[in-house]
This record gives structure tokens, sequence and C-alpha cells, in this order.
């Protein structure tokens, strides 16, 4: 089970959980997807210790895809 | 510890688009910063120094305005200084539940020592390609290799009610993707000598500046 979160004020949210297998959720996920890139928000997948990558399409076979806000100096 | 930041071969930051102005940050490019800032600071200091002295060899009696000018001399650095420590400051803390799904996460992204350390000091240690990094909630320390200089980076997540272990991810994650679109991004508001910087921190944040130190001494430079 793949899983899209943000990260937000309360931690983190749990957008939605898909498999590959299951056309529905797949769907789904998309939809969440691209609607969260539409507010703003960057997707990452964390490729364990010290690597992360930016993605713009939903990359299915990912455990975990996180949301984050943009980031600026200060 | 986590390791080589950056090098996962993704795009650059998408947050480059709002300052592409800026060159690339790079190995040179931070040299240079480097040098500039410490050119910065001789002219700063040097004219007060220079006046305290000619003051005082043509008229010992001015001996109290050379000592002021003096103090300008030592607080201008200083001051400085004070900046850069500045971005590793903590923030307001949001709700307890908040922060515990913050922190859960956070420990997700983390090796086991980067997880100690930032349970004792709040800041998380990474290693990156340019140095080592020390993230913390409003901003990032770049310790170069050989541990004499930091690069103190003022960046954070936009908006203000995030928990304070979700503003770290949040740089976390855009460091480990684009290291140096990261330090493209962020606003640099201190390069120095690493014991300034040290002076000027709170006990647990000098803690995780010699953790960080110590790493970026055995790191081998980088090409």
């Amino acid at each position: 089970m793949s899983r899209l979160i943000r990260m937000d004020q309360t931690g983190h949210t749990t957008l939605v959980e898909w498999t590959a297998e299951d056309p529905a959720t797949v769907e789904e996920a998309i939809a969440a997807f691209r609607a969260e890139l539409d507010q703003g928000y960057f997707a990452v997948v964390s490729d364990g210790e010290g690597h992360a990558e930016q993605v713009r399409e939903l990359p299915l076979d990912a455990p975990l895809v996180i949301l984050r806000r943009p980031i600026a100096g200060g | 510890m986590s390791t080589d930041a950056g090098s996962a071969g993704s795009g650059p930051l998408p947050e480059l688009a709002s300052v592409y102005w800026r060159p690339r940050a790079s190995v040179r490019s931070l040299g240079r910063t480097g040098r500039l800032w410490t050119l910065s600071t001789i002219a700063h200091t040097v004219p007060f120094i220079g006046s305290a002295v000619l003051l005082t060899a043509l008229k010992p009696l001015t001996l109290p305005v050379a000592l002021i000018l003096l103090a300008h001399a030592w607080a201008i650095p200083e001051l400085y200084a004070a900046r850069g420590a500045n971005v590793l400051r903590r923030l307001a803390p949001a709700g307890p539940d908040a922060e515990r799904r913050a922190l859960g996460l956070l420990g997700d992204l983390l090796g086991h020592s980067a997880r100690d350390l930032h349970g004792r000091t709040g800041l998380v240690l990474e290693r990156g390609r340019l140095g080592v990094w020390l993230v913390g909630e409003a901003g990032a320390v770049l310790i170069a290799p050989g541990a004499r200089r930091a690069y103190c980076y003022c960046v954070k997540a936009t908006g203000t009610d995030l928990p304070a272990a979700d503003r770290i991810a949040h740089l976390l994650l855009a460091l480990r993707a684009d290291e140096a679109g990261f330090a493209t991004v962020a606003n640099l508001a201190f390069s120095g000598a690493s014991w300034r910087l040290r002076r000027r921190l709170r006990a647990p944040a000098r803690e995780a500046l010699a953790e960080a130190a110590g790493s970026s001494r055995g790191a081998e430079p980088p090409r």
C-alpha cells in the first residue's frame, strides 16, 4: 500500500492510499496528487538517507510520496 | 548520520524560479562568497582599529575615544556572527499532537545517529557535497570541508503554522533533492570562522556544531 501525505499544521495528513493493482485507488491518488500540486505543494520521494527526488507525476511504485510547501530565504 | 544530500539526480528545486537572477551555488562560488565576507569584515573593522591607533599615537588624551572605536571594531563582526547564529534558533512550537506526528515523520527520514542528535539538540546533521549541514527550523548552517568556515543560511518553509519537526523536514527534503539549489534559494546571513559562530549559539546548538565540524574535518574536499 502506497501513501500520499502532506506536511501541514497537523504534523502530516494522509491524503490517499493506493495499490498499483487497484485502478480505482490509483485514479483517486493521481487526482489528489494533481490537486495538491495545483495548490502550490511540491512532491518529493525520499529515497533513503541523504536522497530525495522531486517528482511532478505521481510515482505509482513509491511507498511514500510527501507533499511539501515551497521554501524561501528569510 | 545521513550522506550525500542532493546527489540523487533529482531535478532542480522549483523554488529557483523565484531567485532566477542568482547564479547557482557551487564549491567555487561558496569559496568566493566566503572570501568576500572576510574582505567585507576587514573593511568594516580595520578603519576603526587604524583610527584608534592613530588617535592614541597623535594624542594620548583621546584614549577613551580610541577605546570606543575598538569596541566598534569588535562589535561589528560579533553582530554578524549573532545574525548567523540566529538561523538555528527555535521557533514557537505547535500543539503537542502535531509535534508528535511531525516528529514521527522526521524520524523516518533520519538515520539512528541523526535522530539521536536531533533529540538532543533540535538540529539535523546532513552530509552533502558542499560540506556538512546542520538543519534547523529557521535555516541551515553549512560547515565547509575542513570545518574552518561556516555559512549560515536563513531559509524556511512558507507559512507559520507548521510544527517544528515539519519545518526541518521541509528543509531537509529540499536539501536532499537539490543541495546546490537549496544553497541558492536560501539567503546567506553570515559566513565566517566556525569559532565565531560557536560563541553565539545556545549550548545544544554548540554540541551539534561540534559534531558537524568533526564530521566535516573527516570529509574529503569536494571536487
